[in-house]
Formats: C-alpha cells, sequence, structure tokens
C-alpha cells in the first residue's frame, strides 16, 4: 500500500470524529427534551431584520412573516404572497404552510407564527385561549369565499347532479353503488355504470370539512346525529386524503370515487364536479358566479364569524365558506405589522383578479369595508 | 473496559510484537489510546438506542400518563378533541405486515430453493440482480408507482375481483377499495421479497450437499431431495429470514402511508382503507402540534416496541443458526 | 418425509408433483420480476418525459400547480444531508468495526455490540426520525444537521456489519508480517489491516448511502422540506429528493406529479449507481466474498 492510499483513510476518521464532536457539542447544549409545543417548522421570525426602522406603512417594507393553517385557499395564498414578494414588496418575504385549519389554530395560538388560517372561524373558546397567549384582541378577517365542490372519477360520466338526500345517502353509506335507482332519478339520460362508489375525505383536521360537514348537518337529520359537523368527524365510510390535495390526488387515483375538495383543487386537477340541488330547488353547479351568489347581500356579525353555508339565493351553489386569516391586533415587531397589514391591504383590494382566476370569488364590497377597518387596527 | 487487556494478549501472543525500536513508548500510548477510541465508537449503537429510547419516551410521557391501556386498546383517534386511541393503528400494522407475509414468504422461498437448487448457473446471476434491485429501490419510489401504476392496472381490479368472489367472507367484504389493508400489503410484499429471498438463499446453501446426495441416494425426486432434506435442516434459518421481512414490513411508511387509504377506524374487510402506525406518523407530523405531536411520538414508541421485539427474535434465531 | 427405496423410478405421481414444484417455483421467479419490469419501465417511461435540463437545474415553483422548474433544492438538500452522514457513520463505523474484530473479538461487549447493530438495522427509520426530532429538532429546529443525523444512525450499523466482515477476510498472515516489522498494532491495523479492507469496505459504504439517499421517512420528521435553494446546515428547513417525490406523489396537479416522476426516475438513478458502484468496487476487491 502506498502513501497516497493510506491519507484518505485518516482524514476520513478525522473528519468524522469532528462532525461527531460537533453534534455532541450541539446535543449538550440542551439535551433536556423540550415539550412539542416549541416545535413546527417556523423559527420565530417576529424579530424582523430592519433597515428602514420606524413605522412607515408606504415605501419599502422589510420583515418576514410566518403564517399556516388552511389547505383550502392554499393555492391562492401561495399565489399571493408569490406576486406581493415578488412583484410589490421585495423586501417581504412570506412563508406559508399549508397544515389544515385544526393546525393553523393552534400554531397561530402558540405564536409560533404570524397569522393563522382557518376556513371556519375559532370557536369561543379557541379565540379566548388565543387572545390570552398573544395578550390582544384576535381579528378575523375574511379574505375569499370558495365552493366546496363535489370531484368524482367516473368512466364515461362527465356530468352528474345530486339532490342533498342523495349525497347524505352517498357519504352516510347507504348508497354504495352508483346505478342505485335515487342517483339516477337525479340524472335522467345519464348512463350510470354498476360500480361501487369509493367515498374520499379528509384524514386531517380541516376547515373544509367542517363547511363540508357543516352542510351536511344542515340539510340531513341523521347526519346530524350520527355524524355531525367540525374540522375532524368520525366518518361512517370512505377513504382518507392528506389535505385537499390528497384528498384530490386519492379521487384521481381511485376510480368510482367522489369527494369533497375546494373548488380550485378539483378544476386544477381536471376532476369533474358534480352540480348539487340548492335550497330553492335548483341544480347548481359550483363556479365562482354561484359561489359569489352565496355571498351577496348577507348581514354580517361585528366580529366577522359567520356562515353562508346552504343559501337561500336561487343561483347559489350550497356548499360555500369563507375562509379567514387570523390575527392579532397587537404584538408585532413594527415592521413585521407594517408589512402585516400591507400585505393584508393588497391581498382584500389588488388580489382580487388572482382570486377569481384560480375561482376564489373576493368578499364583496360591504365585508371588504368591514375587514380592512380590522387590517388598520394592526399595530406593533 | 477490561475487556480489551485479553484481546490484546490473544492477537500478540504468538507473534510477541515486542517492538524492534520502541519509539520512546509513543506507539504505545497511541495503541491505547486508539484502542479506546475504537471501543468507545462501537459502544456509540447501544448508546445510541438507549438514547433513543429514552428521549422518545420520555417525550411521548404525558401521552401515555394521560391515556394509559387505552392509548392501544381504544382506537378513537381525534387529535382535535385530544383523544388518541391507537388501536385501529396497530391492527393496520399488523394486517398489512401480514398479507405482505402471505404473498410475499411463498414467493420468496420459490425463487430461493430455484436459484440454489434447480437454477442452471448461467441464468443465477441476472436473477439474482434482478430481485435484489427491488431492495434498492427507494420506498417513496414504490409509493408513487404504487399510487399511479399498480393501483388502477393491478390493485383496484384485484380488489373487487377479491370482494366480488369471496366477498361472503367478511375479511372480503366490500364495497372493494384498492387503497385499503390489501393495495399497502401487495406492495409491502414487493419490497420484502428481495430480504427474504437473501436471506433464505444463503441459508439454502449452507445445507451440506451430503444432504442432498443421501436423499437422491434414497430414490428420491428433487422436490421429495428438497422438502425431506434440504427444508427441515435450513428450517429456523428461514423462520428468522421471515421474521427479518416482517420487521422490515411493520416500519415501512412512506408506501403504506400513500396506498393504505387513510382511514382511521378499523375495518375487518382487507379490502377497506386503513391505518398504520408508521404512515400516520409520516402522514400527520406535518400538520400536527402540541399533544398531537406528543401522540405521534408515542406512536413511534409503540412501533419500535413491536418492531424491536420482532427483530430480537428474528436475530436470535440467525445468530443461533450461524453459531 | 418418508422415502421409500423400493424402486429406482419414482412414481409418476411423485414425478407429477416434482413438476409442479419446479413450475411453481418458476412462477414465483416470474412473480418477482414482474414488478421489477414494471418499476423500471414506468419510472424510465414517465420519467424521461418530465425529465430536462431545467429539471435539473431549478428549483421547485412555489406552487405545485406551477409547471416547470424542478427539484434542485432537493438534490443539493440529498447531497448535503447523505455526505454529512457518510462523513459521520463512516469514521465512526469502521472505528467500531475494527473494535470489534481486532480487539472486542468475542467478548461480551463486542458481542452486545453485534447483536444490537443487527438490531438497530432493523429500526424503523420514521423512529429513527422520532428520535432525532425528540432530542435535536425540538431545542434547535429543523435543518440539514438534524436530517444528516438520522441518516447517518441509518447508516451506522450498516457500515459497522459490512466493515467486519471485510476484516475478517484479510489474511493473518499480513498481520503478522506487521507485527513482525515492529508495527505496532494501531499501526497495524490502520495501515495494513485498514487499507487491504478497503475496497470490501467500500462496497459497504456505497451500499448504505444507498439506503441513506432514498430514505424518506425520517427526513420528514428532521428535514420538513423547503421549496428553497438552501445550503444552511442549521436553522432552516431544507428539502431532498425523496420529500419532494413524496409531495408530488400525493399531490392532484399534473406539473406537480410530473416532477415527481422525474425526480423518482432522478432519485433512482442515483440509488442504482451507488448500488452498481458497490458491485464494480466489489468484484474488482480480491477479498471480497
Amino acid at each position: 500500500m502506498t502513501d497516497k492510499k493510506r491519507r484518505p483513510v485518516f482524514s476520513l476518521l478525522l473528519a468524522g470524529l469532528l462532525v461527531l464532536m460537533a453534534l455532541a457539542l450541539a446535543a449538550c447544549g440542551d439535551s433536556e427534551p423540550r415539550t412539542a409545543d416549541q416545535a413546527s417548522g417556523s423559527d420565530t421570525s417576529e424579530a424582523a431584520t430592519s433597515d428602514t426602522g420606524g413605522e412607515s406603512t408606504t415605501g419599502e417594507l422589510s420583515a418576514s412573516l410566518d403564517g399556516a393553517g388552511a389547505t383550502f385557499p392554499e393555492p391562492l395564498y401561495l399565489e399571493w404572497i408569490g406576486e406581493y414578494t415578488n412583484t410589490v414588496q421585495p423586501g417581504v418575504s412570506i412563508n406559508y404552510q399549508g397544515i389544515g385549519s385544526g393546525g393553523g389554530i393552534e400554531q397561530f395560538t402558540q405564536q409560533t407564527v404570524d397569522f393563522g388560517a382557518s376556513d371556519a372561524p375559532m370557536k369561543d373558546e379557541e379565540l379566548q385561549a388565543a387572545q390570552e397567549a398573544w395578550g390582544a384582541e384576535i381579528f378575523h378577517i375574511p379574505t375569499v369565499f370558495g365552493a366546496v365542490s363535489l370531484a368524482y372519477n367516473l368512466e364515461g360520466v362527465d356530468s352528474l347532479q345530486l339532490t342533498p338526500e342523495v349525497l347524505a345517502g352517498i357519504f352516510l353509506g347507504e348508497i354504495t353503488n352508483w346505478n342505485a335507482p335515487a342517483i339516477a332519478a337525479a340524472n335522467e339520460g345519464t348512463e350510470l355504470p354498476d360500480q361501487a362508489i369509493q367515498v374520499v375525505h379528509r384524514s386531517d383536521s380541516s376547515g373544509t370539512t367542517n363547511i363540508f360537514t357543516g352542510y351536511m348537518a344542515q340539510i340531513s337529520d341523521t347526519w346530524d346525529s350520527q355524524v355531525g359537523a367540525g374540522k375532524t368527524v368520525e366518518w361512517p365510510v370512505g377513504v382518507g386524503g392528506q389535505g385537499n390535495d390528497g384528498v384530490a390526488a386519492v379521487i384521481q387515483q381511485q376510480s368510482g370515487s367522489i369527494g369533497y375538495v375546494e373548488l380550485s383543487y378539483a378544476l386544477e386537477s381536471g376532476l369533474p364536479v358534480a352540480s348539487l340541488q340548492n335550497a330553492a330547488g335548483n341544480f347548481i353547479e359550483p363556479t365562482l358566479d354561484s359561489t359569489a351568489a352565496a355571498a351577496e347581500g348577507v348581514e354580517f356579525p361585528a366580529d366577522l364569524r359567520f356562515s353562508v353555508s346552504n343559501s337561500d339565493s336561487p343561483q347559489a351553489y350550497p356548499i360555500v365558506g369563507a375562509t379567514w386569516i387570523l390575527v392579532a391586533s397587537s404584538g408585532y415587531e413594527p415592521d413585521a405589522a407594517a408589512a402585516l397589514r400591507d400585505f393584508l391591504t393588497w391581498s382584500l383590494t389588488e388580489g382580487d383578479a388572482l382570486a377569481r382566476d384560480l375561482n376564489y370569488a373576493p368578499v364583496p364590497q360591504n365585508l371588504e369595508d368591514l375587514a380592512l377597518q380590522k387590517v388598520d387596527a394592526i399595530t406593533g | 473496559m477490561q475487556s480489551q487487556a485479553k484481546p490484546l494478549g490473544d492477537i500478540a501472543g504468538g507473534i510477541a510484537p515486542v517492538p524492534i525500536e520502541n519509539r520512546k513508548g509513543v506507539g504505545r500510548r497511541a495503541d491505547s489510546l486508539f484502542s479506546v477510541v475504537a471501543a468507545l465508537s462501537g459502544s456509540l449503537v447501544l448508546l445510541i438506542l438507549a438514547f433513543m429510547v429514552l428521549s422518545t419516551t420520555n417525550t411521548a410521557l404525558p401521552i401515555f400518563r394521560a391515556e394509559g391501556i387505552s392509548f392501544v386498546t381504544s382506537s378513537d383517534w381525534h387529535p382535535a378533541n385530544g383523544d388518541y386511541g391507537i388501536l385501529a393503528f396497530i391492527y393496520g400494522t399488523l394486517v398489512t405486515s401480514a398479507i405482505a407475509l402471505v404473498i410475499a414468504v411463498p414467493i420468496s422461498l420459490g425463487i430461493a430453493i430455484y436459484l440454489v437448487e434447480v437454477a442452471p448457473r448461467w441464468i443465477k446471476g441476472p436473477i439474482t440482480y434482478l430481485v435484489d434491485l427491488l431492495a434498492a429501490v427507494p420506498s417513496v419510489v414504490y409509493g408513487l408507482w404504487g399510487v399511479f401504476v399498480l393501483l388502477p392496472l393491478f390493485l383496484q381490479p384485484a380488489a373487487e375481483l377479491l370482494s366480488s368472489v369471496l366477498g361472503f367472507i367478511p375479511i372480503f367484504a366490500g364495497p372493494p377499495s384498492g387503497l385499503s389493508y390489501f393495495g399497502a400489503g401487495v406492495v409491502l410484499a414487493v419490497m420484502i421479497v428481495p430480504i427474504i429471498s437473501a436471506l433464505s438463499r444463503e441459508i439454502i446453501q449452507t445445507v451440506p450437499d451430503d444432504d442432498r446426495y443421501a436423499a437422491y441416494a434414497l430414490g428420491a425426486t428433487r422436490w421429495e431431495m428438497i422438502r425431506g432434506a434440504v427444508l427441515p435442516r435450513g428450517r429456523a434459518g428461514i423462520v428468522g429470514a421471515v421474521m427479518l421481512g416482517l420487521g422490515r414490513a411493520l416500519g415501512e411508511t412512506i408506501a403504506v402511508a400513500l396506498l393504505v387509504g387513510s382511514a382511521t377506524t378499523i375495518n375487518t374487510s382487507v379490502v377497506r382503507p386503513g391505518y398504520s402506525m408508521a404512515a400516520v406518523i409520516a402522514n400527520q407530523f406535518q400538520e400536527a402540534s402540541g399533544d398531537h405531536i406528543k401522540a405521534l411520538v408515542a406512536v413511534g414508541v409503540v412501533l419500535f416496541a413491536i418492531t424491536i421485539i420482532v427483530n430480537i427474535g428474528a436475530r436470535l434465531i440467525v445468530w443461533r443458526m450461524a453459531d | 418425509m418418508n422415502l421409500e427405496i423400493n424402486s429406482s423410478r419414482p412414481s409418476a405421481r411423485r414425478l407429477w408433483t416434482n413438476r409442479v414444484a419446479t413450475a411453481g417455483m418458476a412462477v414465483a421467479v416470474a412473480l418477482a420480476l414482474i414488478p421489477v419490469g414494471l418499476i423500471l419501465y414506468y419510472i424510465t417511461k414517465n420519467g424521461l418525459a418530465a425529465m430536462s435540463w431545467g429539471f435539473l437545474t431549478e428549483p421547485t415553483p412555489f406552487t405545485f400547480r406551477r409547471p416547470g422548474g424542478g427539484f434542485l433544492n432537493g438534490l443539493i438538500g440529498t447531497a448535503i444531508m447523505v455526505a454529512l452522514a457518510t462523513a459521520a457513520s463512516v469514521p465512526l463505523g469502521i472505528l467500531a468495526a475494527i473494535y470489534l474484530e481486532e480487539y472486542g473479538k468475542r467478548g461480551w461487549l463486542a458481542q452486545l455490540v453485534r447483536f444490537f447493530s443487527d438490531v438497530m438495522t432493523g429500526v424503523p427509520s420514521v423512529f429513527v426520525g422520532l428520535f432525532v426530532y425528540t432530542a435535536f429538532v425540538l431545542p434547535f429546529g429543523f435543518g440539514a444537521i438534524m436530517g444528516a443525523g438520522a441518516l447517518a444512525i441509518i447508516m451506522l450499523p450498516i457500515v459497522i456489519r459490512s466493515a467486519e466482515e471485510m476484516l475478517k477476510l484479510v489474511p493473518l498472515e499480513l498481520k503478522h508480517a506487521s507485527f513482525a516489522l515492529g508495527a505496532s498494532k494501531s499501526q497495524t491495523v490502520l495501515r495494513v489491516v485498514l487499507p487491504s479492507a478497503l475496497p470490501g469496505i467500500t462496497t459497504g459504504v456505497l451500499l448504505a448511502v444507498a439506503r441513506a439517499a432514498g430514505e424518506t421517512a425520517p427526513l420528514i420528521l428532521t428535514a420538513l422540506g423547503s421549496l428553497k435553494v438552501t445550503t444552511a446546515l442549521i436553522g432552516e428547513p431544507i428539502s431532498a429528493l425523496p420529500l419532494l417525490i413524496f409531495d408530488g406523489a400525493r399531490n392532484p396537479f399534473a406539473a406537480g406529479q410530473e416532477r415527481a416522476w422525474a425526480g423518482a426516475l432522478e432519485l433512482l438513478a442515483l440509488v442504482l449507481i451507488f448500488t452498481l458502484l458497490a458491485r464494480i468496487v466489489a468484484a474488482r476487491s480480491k477479498i471480497s466474498r
């Protein structure tokens, strides 16, 4: 063996020991395993680096914001963030993780993120917990309305109509085959195959689930008593998927399946969506217009926690929900507060076009005004 | 460190490595330093294992305390309400692994016996290489391939066939789904075939040729020779190989997460969706926080306990064989 | 099994059983080869369809639905973490193997280490991830070092056991010659035994690297994943090829799925290259099995 062959062994050994020592030192620094509360991917980045200083809401902003929560509006939020941080305020960086509404509320309450996102308004006790944690008022900022569509994967069928009764029957496991008479009755002229129905639902804690099960509980007493409404429920039947994207992926993969996903996920992934009979008796396809119709002419409460499910409006799609960004009235670094205000204002006003592109309905003018009042009240 | 002294003397014993020139004792000191470093590196495995158990159990402790025995006897898993019962996941882990074994064991043994006893020399190499290739494929690639290729191509039709032919038996009752215990089990089977077949092959190779000749001399056909002479000799080792395959199946995460159907309830039918312990950790970790994370760590501790028992059992069997 | 010694020719029934059993084995081989073919075919076909220069050199776009971009963020993350894990686990694994083979021998500690190294190869990788998460990520946050730590723990027992096997094969005469020349034990081990076992050890290391590069579950819990290209070792989540493929397999957007296939091809190619290298090294080294 020559000298050359010996050296790498030695240096390799040395390098490895150094890495190990570094690891060991790091371990000794804090070997006490902390509780998982301090978990979560996002570091506290409230202390943003700042060159501008002061508290201006115009001009160059510099801050980094972390948000987490609903996957329902995630495609839109990511586009908004991309557009805003690339073209409007390059000094601001925003990180959004779609982890589900339940997780969003929890992380926001634990202050591991600067803003949460949820498709279900916080419950009173959740609100109270968050207000205590932040030591501030918590605002619900409605950003857009979205439709929860029933996407399906059924060969040879590209239009499907469902009544509330049939929908409840399918998700309760009472209707198990696509050729069931109840489905056929609502779909005259459509050839429905003899194929088992595969229900797909969310497996994580989800605001989309809350909107969907909330509607189900409104239209079916059996559902109300047996399953109920919430971000997670005990599903009578079905395959689970992680997130809106996970559910859409499962529907895509599994023939004979039907599941509920936010409309843009269904359209983007090329899945057909069912028309649903609304409270006025019309079969309505989920579209931008039928989503917006559900939000028109609604009287909104002062805290902006509301529901527009199963609207009476004749052209409204029945399963429509708002989605909220959760922020605290104070408790931010001044730069972060300024960036948050600016980003939310921009989203609510300039962001409308992007929202429509992705089939989310922007909030109506009366609600936008109320929301902007809250946004303006965010302080450092 | 006491154990050092003896072996050192051992190896030197016959040769007596008395240094011709004693470089002022540097060699000696370097020697003992080196042996200590080596021993420490060896012991590191034990330290890491111990630290693993301590750290995870410590984090999971509040959940074990709060849930008590119902953590493993209840199947209520509702993180939003603080209910953590993992029976459905334990059940899913066991069922998917059992399905994998039912499929993989006959196939693996078939391959192993074929390669050692039957195959012509020229075909052994290529087959061995191709089967070993299966072991090199990362599990996430299995998962991707499983949901986009195997699901429509085989899993869904097979699940439908099973439930239409055998649906009267509760474990095959419909409505059938390809994303199910069955679907995950099939992909797991593909993943553990190379493990079980490679180990079984090595064990069958160790059966002495004399045993084979003896069986042939008695007029046995080849299959009779295999059944009468080879398999009984290798039985313990093959059981060990199967258990190692089982250990892998129990802990496999990503492929199962993508194929098991993510339903948090217990389904008696194998063609219905379910969950497994490893899959629930991988799927829910990113959205979890607070107690939910601790509960996932607790799931991991139970999974570790189950796999470690299977593994220790398997290793003891294999080791006894080797000695 | 009771064999009769009455005739030199087995009965027709027994011959038939023999044929059926042989056919059964052939079927078993075929059943195992079908997935091999299906995997290679589809990964290559779908992967090539989505593969491009841009895929190899650009990071993932900020939403999965956007077309274009690639897995550069994952490739860099995988490279960093696997390299760190190798740098940590290989020297330690080799030292441990030297201890087992040259010092510990059949002593109780050596046997214990040997046994638990074997057991450790069977510890679910997701559990290794949970361990690193509870012990290191909770206090220090997600990052490349954390992912590398988990991968190193997965690699360590593989390196130890394969290195020990190779050290065993070093001829005793070589050591004796070294001692006879007045070399000390550590000199003998480091300058004679180790270099001559190096090709075999390299094989084991390459296989361990291939295994680590494909691991997904432990990285979810330690590296977390990121759409940004980063080379930070600590304090910032980092991506890896398997993480991006996993995300792609769970998303409904055509662009995201295409990237996942291309990523799978990239990863499989990397893993197979390492596996192949391992075989070549093994075949060329004289003392390998």
